[in-house]
């Protein structure tokens, strides 16, 4: 299993280079905007962007990937038949996604320093960027072995993925919307990554309740994930 | 040296197969299937698409499970604990499944991995397998820049990395050149004569006769014919008068060319007589051709 870890990380750092390249010009995009919107708002929308960057790279890295190894490059048949466990494969799947993931932050945190942003980052404020990663990397997993055609795939990112990245708390506070949504917002996982990210980015500390929520679908999806796996044979 | 290392001793059939059976909901895949392969064969299941060879083939490799009976591989059954199973068969299926964004080396490194073979040993196997596929001078290229043929024996070689003691091999002629299927026959049959078992699916008539020891044809999920390619030719006749009618041909078959001659000069059509082929042992049996 360590071996598999190790062998992903290697082998992925070569696929890293795009999307990094990719988020350097859609965070200095974005960062002009949100200089004309002046500095309290930056602050406010950074820890949303992070929360929202890190779920959209590991969902694709993990999801988008497997999803085309699974059905089209048939790739993922050489794993099934290699002698590995489910929850080998699927904690190499979760921990390259994470790692994608981790470093989008990390661009996005240093562009927001470079324009200017005050926040106070901290081992709590790495833990939570991490467990988004491993939430979304497992939901990735989940998806891909689900779903059975990459339209489908693309349907699920848009019916799924691009709700929560507008509503999660991650541009606006959902207290203004009517009560139902805000319910429905607070049961999602980006939510509350965003509410963490910010709180501790602001100096308030950590919210106990949203990290045990996260904590908990990382778990649950990583579980699905490996039971999804082992059933798609 | 031998090349392949015996993994298993002893004698007797290398794969059990009884009653096995895959449903895809009211069809039926795989229609009780009872097979035996021997040690050291080179064993070829040859039928249309559609038969049930490649279902056949992922139920054995465990990328699908049976619905029903039961298979075993050296004893191993194919749906118990499979780890052990996978540790000592090698596969190459019929997709294209290399990395293409990683070089030679790279996807034997991966598999090399995947196997937990120590570092040197992981090594040394791949300069012995690079040069056993005629690879070594392009073991640092991308496997997306190979020909279909270089693919192909990558992926054989890919298989062979963990030392199986049997090798599968989905339609391994698929789509490839003349001159690329004659590299890899050759390939199948050294890998053969040092002592590899070889079981292989194909719909190539020409491959199943001039490759395998024994064929096992396959309609319709059911197996309806096993033997030898000359032992399935006697069954029809091995001579054939093929009677031309526009393009509605009709066949019969002779224990030998005499009688084929005396029933060719009294047919009416024009005739061709020739030596029976898989082919006409499918036509036979089916009453179809098995590009149907």
């Amino acid at each position: 299993m360590v071996v598999l870890r190790r062998n992903f990380g290697k082998f992925f750092s070569s696929r890293l280079v795009g999307p990094l390249l990719y988020l350097v010009a859609f965070g200095w995009g974005l960062g002009r905007n949100i200089q004309i919107n002046g500095g309290n708002y930056l602050e406010f929308i950074v820890p949303g962007i992070i929360a929202l960057g890190a779920m959209n790279t590991s969902f694709n890295a993990v999801g988008v990937n497997l999803n085309i190894s699974r059905l089209y490059y048939k790739t993922m048949d050489e794993y099934l038949i290699a002698p590995i466990s489910a929850a080998a494969f699927v904690s190499g799947k979760v921990l390259a996604g994470s790692v994608r993931g981790l470093i989008d932050a990390l661009v996005i945190l240093a562009l927001a320093f470079l324009f200017g942003a005050r926040l106070a980052v901290n081992g709590w404020f790495l833990l939570v960027v991490l467990l988004t990663c491993l939430v979304f990397s497992g939901l990735g997993v989940v998806a891909a072995m689900v779903v059975n055609s990459h339209e489908d795939m693309a349907n699920f990112s848009t019916f799924v993925i691009l709700p929560m990245s507008f509503l999660c708390g991650t541009f606006f506070l959902p207290d203004s919307l009517p009560k139902v949504f805000g319910l429905i917002i607070n049961v999602l996982p980006l939510t509350h990554a965003s509410y963490l990210l910010r709180a501790i980015a602001s100096g308030h500390g950590i919210i106990p309740l949203s990290l045990a929520v996260l904590a908990g679908y990382a778990l649950l999806l990583f579980a699905a994930g490996v039971a999804t796996v082992r059933t798609v044979r | 040296m031998a090349f392949f290392r015996q993994v298993w001793g002893g004698d007797g059939q290398i794969i059990k197969i009884s009653q096995l059976t895959k449903d895809y909901g009211s069809i039926q895949a795989v229609a009780g299937l009872d097979l035996e392969i021997d040690r050291g064969e080179i064993f070829g299941l040859l039928g249309p698409n559609g038969a049930g060879k490649t279902t056949t083939f992922r139920m054995l490799t465990m990328l699908t499970k049976p619905s029903g009976g039961s298979a075993s591989i050296n004893g191993y059954g194919v749906t118990g604990d499979l780890l052990k199973v996978k540790k000592v068969i090698g596969v190459v299926p019929q997709h294209m499944n290399l990395d293409q964004e990683l070089t030679a080396r790279e996807n034997l490194e991966l598999h090399g991995r995947l196997h937990k073979m120590p570092g040197e040993q992981r090594r040394q196997r791949i300069d012995e397998l690079l040069a056993y596929v005629e690879l070594a001078g392009r073991a640092h290229d991308l496997a997306g820049k190979f020909s279909g043929g270089m693919k192909r024996r990558l992926m054989i070689a890919r298989a062979l990395m963990h030392r199986p003691g049997i090798l599968f091999l989905d339609e391994p002629t698929a789509g490839l050149d003349p001159q690329a299927r004659r590299n890899i026959w050759d390939l199948i049959r050294r890998m053969n004569s040092e002592g590899m078992t070889v079981l292989l699916t194909t719909h190539y008539i020409e491959e199943a006769e001039a490759l395998c020891h024994r064929v096992g044809i396959m309609d319709h999920g059911r197996l309806i014919a096993l033997g030898t390619p000359a032992e399935l030719k006697k069954k029809v006749g091995e001579v054939v008068v093929e009677a031309l009618n526009h393009g509605d041909n009709e066949y019969r078959f002779f224990a030998g060319r005499e009688q084929a001659l005396q029933y060719a000069g009294s047919s009416a059509n024009n005739v061709v007589i020739r030596e029976a082929n898989l082919e006409d042992v499918f036509v036979e049996l089916t009453g179809r051709k098995v590009g149907d």
